[in-house]
């Protein structure tokens, strides 16, 4: 097998340096009942050639060829080849995480980068070297918000994405804490006066996502008044990273977490992403996940190395400030190098385009007979379109033209059907969308 | 070595009492023991503590090392300055390396802890131990 | 004293300092194609919401971040250069072609909201990926949603509090052997669990006598790592196991050392009610600087109910993901599992077939080679077979002044990476040493003269030993300044420029 560097002869002869008669001796020690004498049943073995063979037979039964406008937390944008170059690269593909400093400082120097890039984008002091995902680093926040306050009870709003709040849920339910969910207004945003009204001092923390689930920007200067009012801290969940490049970032917040998924990584049905918390300072040791410090040798070299590992699990174990061991590091390496090739000025462009991309989309959908805009509030990349027939019956007809209409907003939001979440990035062509409001005029002509 | 006027904990706290208030620190075979102290974790002014109660954390790179109150009382002050300085407690643990000051609740519980005789027996015991093992 | 070094020699690489302290105004790395719609002023239409400026954000050119990058990269050792022993990591060859394939048209670029129909390819490979896994481990059903082992270790626990619920009373405590990893007891914490932590015995094997003892109606489970974490079966494991179930208990098997038992045996024959498993270390997916990895959880079919949505489904001859499962504990993650990592490890899977049994066949072999080349020169605790690790202590060498964090970074002097130091917590010193299967015995031997030249060095040199590494290109950094007065981000007029 090439996976396997001996010959027969070499096993032979380290089984005689162990005293073996054959290999089966070395597993002895596992009882006899317990012990296999078939071979697995499983597909395979299979030879390079028929590997990719078989995986491009399956990539064939999925969407090639269509034309898709969803978004809702997963974004497709441009990717270099130069990323994937630095990735394949062995030396950060196959190396470790980097617990031995002395050989392990290219990956803490690049880690180093991506913690003052997340600082840089949200407009926080400091960051970690990557979480599971937006989701997981959205709970963790929360998690953290309740450390912080020693409060239990968290006021999420309701235009949070519905998976990060079913995490979030499912984290929580154990660990005595309460969650409220605060509505939205006609604009698309959290409601203030329901947040004011509901908040108290036993509120640990106040949730929103910006951009929301349904593309708005939230308040969140006018958010973090109110928290501060009652001494909560201000969550901020961050799905559109692109959106940084125009947005102003929540530097009144306390806590964010930022997927990164849209920098350099591709959709891949799911994963992996990169999530990371940025936070103030003085949180410092309540932020999970690894951190890389700078420091240096005994000749005054600067290198970098892991620090602050006792709030971590391995030296903390069930006092830890999560059980996160295996993070995203790779992929926040794509982030690194994909944000570093963007630069400031390509970021700024990059948003800029989703917005016009965006704007003549919304424009173009809202020349349709009964087909207008549901929320008010200002959009990055995503908006919330409102039909006059069903959103199955709509998509199903797009689908005959190849495209992937928008997200459904029924199964998540009952009072929004016949609303679907449309997403347009840089990746959209003018034409795909004027082919989109074609193809939604021509599904509206047909008489029911 | 160790402050005659001082007594021991079995976990590596001395305390020294002017009136009703105790200064609380760790030894410095605990120090020692633990390696280059990089933060202390401190209770908040105020808190009420019993004898054998944890109060907060010393940590090096490492490891994290629980300390525990050696008598009850309620925390008057803590050493901010080991903030900047975690250092002092290597340097100097049983002078300005000290972590917090309480207000005695039970000046009794002083007579339960060891004199600093009997905290040098019980360390040398556990050396001995140690290099048998 | 360099010819005793075989494996490595010194050599040039370069430097490079931070991307921002390249940033100069002006230059860019990656140009966007023209828009081909009406540009809008950005800053009208978002008025309060709009950015003022990226400060601090670097501007640099395409050929100054590949540069940049791959000289970092050459600081940084990796499997592609040579073994790394590390105990319970199980750092093996990262098959390319799994690079070839998670990255083709169709896989990539797939969105987790497509239309299922759409979207058959990749559910066929979760389902194909779920039936290899449940036939590895013996178990009945599955769930590829966690993102790495420490969620799978949650989402299993998080099973066996709904199904105990449902029984009746979820319990209080876990317990969990001194000899776990550390994710064990944190995870548990976060599943509402106290954690009683239990001696392991005289062997390093799970106490079945104190065990009796300490299951009590208040016991949710047992965590146990099987191997241990120090490569070794736990012969009771069955009575282990019935004993928890006669009183009500579940068995978690941590299955991080599933390397040793894969095509062998399977975890359900045991008594195993619920293991999760780590794609990134027996299934080969890359551990790329600390991560992406994923945790799938197998489970026996009294806790399949409870399983995280979606469910993948066959329904009239189609696959589907099915949200709605009344008794599911809810969602770990969003979107579904880390998809890209799964589809690395069926292709490792399919590469090998039923054959996969020779690839554990010869991890064992591998660590037993090292131990009967090193049992006389360092010091081995436990005397119980070895299967895939072998765990030394270094108390042969302390007494010359020297410990396992020394003799790991004199390794590196030899080129290679340190094995694991100081874990488990139940040998004090431990050098726990996990070859893997992709090592060939010259590199095994290479490994072995290594560890026999320094325990050599150590004697004779300690000095030596004790201040390694000494051909690195940064010493021995100081940690300790690191965690008192933390730098995390570079920023602008810091006076952080390397003097070196």
């Amino acid at each position: 097998m090439r996976y396997l560097p001996k010959s027969p002869s070499e096993r032979r002869q380290m089984l005689d340096a162990v005293g073996a008669r054959s290999i089966r001796d070395l597993f002895g020690s596992i009882p006899e009942e317990f012990r296999l004498e078939r071979d697995l049943d499983l597909p395979g073995p299979m030879s390079e050639a028929e590997l990719i063979r078989y995986f491009r037979e399956r990539a064939a039964e999925n969407s090639v060829g269509y034309t898709s406008f969803l978004g809702a937390g997963v974004y497709n944008h441009l990717r270099s080849v130069v990323t994937d170059t630095i990735l394949l690269r062995g030396e950060f593909l196959t190396s470790y995480t980097p617990y031995q400093a002395e050989i392990s400082q290219g990956t803490l120097q690049a880690i180093f980068e991506f913690q003052t890039l997340a600082c840089e984008l949200t407009g926080q002091e400091v960051a970690n070297a990557s979480m599971w995902d937006g989701s997981t680093a959205t709970t963790e926040a929360v998690l953290m918000a309740e450390r912080i306050t020693r409060r239990r009870r968290v006021l999420v709003a309701r235009s949070v994405h519905p998976e990060y709040r079913q995490v979030l849920d499912t984290y929580a339910r154990n660990l005595d804490m309460r969650f409220e969910e605060i509505g939205y207004t006609a604009s698309g945003q959290i409601d203030l006066q329901a947040l004011a009204a509901a908040i108290n001092n036993e509120t640990a923390a106040v949730l929103v996502q910006s951009p929301n689930f349904f593309g708005v920007l939230e308040p969140v200067p006018q958010i973090a008044q109110i928290a501060r009012g009652a001494e909560a801290l201000t969550v901020v969940s961050i799905a559109e990273g692109v959106s940084l490049g125009a947005v102003r970032p929540p530097a009144e917040a306390d806590i964010v977490a930022l997927e990164t998924q849209s920098f350099g990584m591709a959709p891949s049905f799911g994963g992996p992403y990169a999530g990371v918390i940025a936070a103030r300072e003085k949180y410092i040791r309540q932020l999970p996940g690894r951190l890389a410090g700078e420091t240096t040798d005994s000749l005054g070299r600067r290198g970098f190395c892991l620090t602050l590992a006792t709030r971590e699990q391995h030296i903390r174990r069930e006092r830890a400030t999560s059980n996160i061991c295996t993070n995203q590091a790779l992929c926040a390496l794509a982030a690194t190098v994909h944000l570093c090739l963007l630069g400031k000025q390509g970021l700024q462009e990059l948003a800029a385009q989703n917005i016009a991309k965006t704007q003549f989309a919304l424009a173009e959908l809202e020349k349709l007979p009964g087909v207008r805009r549901v929320f008010r509030g200002p959009v990055f990349n995503e908006f919330a379109v409102q039909f006059p027939r069903s959103m199955r019956m709509i998509n199903a007809q797009l689908l005959r033209d190849k495209i992937i209409g928008p997200l459904p907003l029924g199964p998540y939001y009952p009072e929004l059907t016949k609303c679907g979440l449309v997403c347009v990035t840089e990746t959209t062509t003018r034409e795909e969308i004027e082919r989109l409001a074609c193809a939604v005029r021509d599904t509206l002509a047909v008489p029911v | 070595m160790y402050p005659s006027d001082y007594r021991y904990t079995k976990e590596h706290e001395w305390v020294r009492v002017e009136g009703d208030v105790a200064t609380v620190g760790i030894t410095d075979y605990a120090q020692h023991e633990l390696g280059d102290v990089v933060y202390a974790e401190m209770p908040k002014l105020g808190t009420k503590l019993n004898a054998g109660q944890s109060f907060g954390t010393v940590e090096s790179v490492k490891a994290v090392s629980d300390i525990y109150a050696p008598i009850g009382g309620a925390v008057t002050e803590v050493n901010e300055a080991l903030g900047d300085a975690p250092e002092t407690i290597n340097k100097d643990p049983h002078g300005a390396g000290w972590l917090i000051k309480l207000k005695l609740s039970d000046p009794s519980e002083l007579a339960k802890l060891m004199n600093a005789a009997a905290y040098e027996a019980f360390i040398a015991e556990k050396q001995t131990e140690a290099s048998a093992s | 004293m360099a010819h005793k070094i075989k494996k490595a020699a010194r050599n040039i690489s370069q430097n490079e300092g931070l991307i921002f302290e390249k940033s100069a105004p002006g230059k860019r790395g990656m140009e966007l194609p023209p828009s081909d719609v009406p540009a809008v002023d950005v800053q009208s239409l978002l008025g309060d919401y709009a950015r003022a400026d990226l400060e601090g954000f670097p501007e640099v050119s395409e050929i100054e971040v590949i540069r940049h990058f791959t000289r970092l990269s050459t600081w940084n050792y990796a499997i592609d250069l040579g073994m790394y022993p590390l105990g319970s990591c199980t750092m093996k060859y990262n098959p390319r072609v799994n690079e070839h394939i998670a990255r083709l048209e169709g896989v990539a670029t797939e969105h987790p909201y497509q239309p299922q129909q759409l979207a058959q390819g990749c559910l066929k490979i979760l389902a194909t990926l779920q039936r290899c896994l449940l036939e590895i481990t013996g178990m009945e059903a599955a769930t590829l949603q966690p993102a790495a082992g420490a969620q799978g270790e949650l989402t299993g626990l998080l099973l066996i509090r709904a199904y105990l619920e449902s029984q009746g009373n979820p319990r209080k405590k876990v317990l969990v052997p001194d000899s776990a990893h550390g994710t064990n007891p944190a995870s548990a914490v976060i599943a509402g669990y106290e954690v009683e932590n239990i001696r392991s015995d005289s062997r390093g094997q799970i106490d079945v006598e104190q065990l009796r003892n300490i299951v009590t109606e208040d016991v949710a489970a047992l965590m146990v790592t099987n191997p241990s974490t120090l490569g070794t079966f736990e012969p009771r494991i069955a009575e282990v196991a019935e004993l928890l179930h006669a009183r009500g208990a579940q068995l978690y098997m941590d299955g991080a050392n599933m390397n040793a038992l894969a095509g062998v045996a399977q975890p359900g024959r045991f008594g195993v009610d619920v293991m999760h498993l780590n794609l990134h270390k027996t299934f080969s997916t890359p551990h790329g600087g600390g991560g992406p990895g994923a945790g799938p959880v197998l489970v026996k079919s009294h806790l399949e109910p409870f399983l995280p949505v979606p469910v993948l489904v066959e329904r009239n001859g189609q696959l589907a993901l099915d949200p709605i499962r009344p008794r599911s504990i809810g969602r770990v993650r969003a979107f579904g599992g880390n998809f890209g990592v799964l589809v690395r490890a069926l292709a490792y899977i399919l590469a090998y077939g039923p054959g996969i049994r020779q690839a554990t066949e010869d991890a064992v072999l591998n660590a037993n080679y090292i131990r009967k080349n090193l049992e006389g020169v360092y010091d081995l605790p436990y005397s119980s077979p070895s299967m895939h690790e072998v765990v030394f202590s270094d108390n042969r060498q302390k007494k010359f002044g020297v410990n396992t964090m020394d003799i790991a970074k004199r390794l590196i002097d030899y080129g290679f990476h340190p094995y694991t130091t100081a874990f488990p917590l139940i040998v004090p010193g431990a050098l726990m040493i996990e070859p893997t299967e992709s090592e060939s015995k010259e590199e095994c031997d290479l490994f072995i003269d290594a560890m026999r030249s320094i325990a050599e060095e150590a004697a004779s040199e300690p000095e030596l030993v004790k201040t390694a590494p000494h051909h690195t290109r940064v010493g021995r950094l100081d940690e300790v300044t690191a965690a008192r007065k933390p730098i995390l981000r570079w920023k602008r007029n810091a006076d952080t420029e390397d003097r070196s």
